[in-house]
């Protein structure tokens, strides 16, 4: 069992998991997303070689309308 | 009239730039930009909600970054580190595109910049490469170490954000157009048309603008009277306006050939 937190919540999770095995349990796969880790980018193109780990914090962000 | 705004190298026909917040819906988001005839768009970057159907309408559906230039702001940002971190997660989700607005506040209730924390995020982000134009109080001295630390562009308060109180200090405009070579453009504070003719009549590089817009009571009509006063106070500027005279009329209309009284 690993606990992250994303965007502030914390979640539990069976199993360690990758970033885009997370991105998929979320439902964001293929979506215009970007990923923080600890306060470091992860590359879209690194998701699946991204192992996460217990406690780690995550950011996912979107564009959203703003001024 | 070959007159172009050229940020960071970039050629742009429009001096209006546009926020995308507060509007209705996407369609009204979409509807005011087309109408506004704006090039440059502000975003804001923000949280996914986990709890929501990850296939909701997009901003980026509605407005397609093919067809406009986006500008992923800081706006919410307070230290000059959450605002990189933002516009690094900007970068990531817009596939490496660099060109971004800078603002860090100072506090909630005036949204004022805190140029302390801007200047410390500026250094930062020109130093990874991001183009940065950067929202700032109207202090010219300010203005000027922005842009030496090199901000693409400097775009000073004309009044506070969402107060549509209009153009407060156009002296201080006027000194940090003196001292700043990099395009200067008003952002924040205009409040309807003449607001942006007046800052365009100053010489400002441009306008950027969101809530005169979609706070209007009619966002489209808004945008296009906007469209118009951004292009009516460039105008003016090039064509160079009459000098005032002050408590001496001068008549329009041949002074010679006037027919005499009948009483003579």
């Amino acid at each position: 069992m690993i606990t992250l937190s994303i965007n502030g919540e914390s979640r539990q999770f069976p199993a360690a998991l990758t970033a885009a095995e997370l991105i998929e349990i979320l439902g964001y796969t293929g979506k215009r997303i970007a990923l923080e880790r600890n306060g470091e980018i992860v590359p879209r193109s690194t998701f699946a070689a991204q192992q996460l780990t217990d406690g780690d914090k995550l950011e996912v962000v979107v564009a959203v309308g703003g001024g | 009239m070959n007159d172009k705004l050229i940020i960071a190298g970039k050629t742009y026909n429009s001096r209006l730039l546009v926020g995308t917040g507060k509007y209705k819906d996407f369609a009204e988001t979409r509807a005011a930009l087309d109408a506004s005839g704006t090039e440059i768009v502000t975003v804001a970057i923000r949280r996914t909600n986990l709890g929501q159907n990850p296939n909701e309408p997009n901003l980026l559906d509605a407005v397609p970054p093919s067809k406009f230039t986006y500008l992923p702001n800081t706006a919410g940002c307070y230290s000059a580190e959450d605002a990189v971190r933002t516009l690094r997660l900007a970068r990531e989700l817009l596939d490496g595109h660099s060109l971004v607005k800078l603002e860090v506040l100072g506090d909630p209730q005036s949204l004022y910049p805190n140029v302390i924390e801007t200047i410390a995020a500026a250094k930062t982000l020109v130093a990874e490469g991001f183009q940065v134009m950067v929202y700032t109080s109207d202090d010219p001295i300010i203005a000027k170490q922005l842009e030496d630390i090199g901000c693409v562009a400097i775009m000073p308060l004309a009044s506070l954000i969402g107060s549509g109180m209009g153009i407060l200090n156009p002296w201080n405009l006027q000194l940090i157009m003196d001292r700043v070579r990099v395009p200067v453009i008003v952002d924040a504070g205009v409040g309807t048309a003449s607001d942006a003719a007046i800052a365009m009549e100053l010489g400002c590089a441009g306008v950027l603008m969101n809530t005169a817009i979609a706070g209007a009571q009619n966002p489209v009509l808004m945008a296009s009277a906007m469209k118009k006063a951004t292009e009516a106070g460039r105008e003016a500027y090039l064509a160079g306006r009459m000098p005032k005279k002050l408590y001496s009329a001068s008549p329009s209309s041949p002074t010679a050939g006037i027919i005499s009284s009948v009483r003579d």
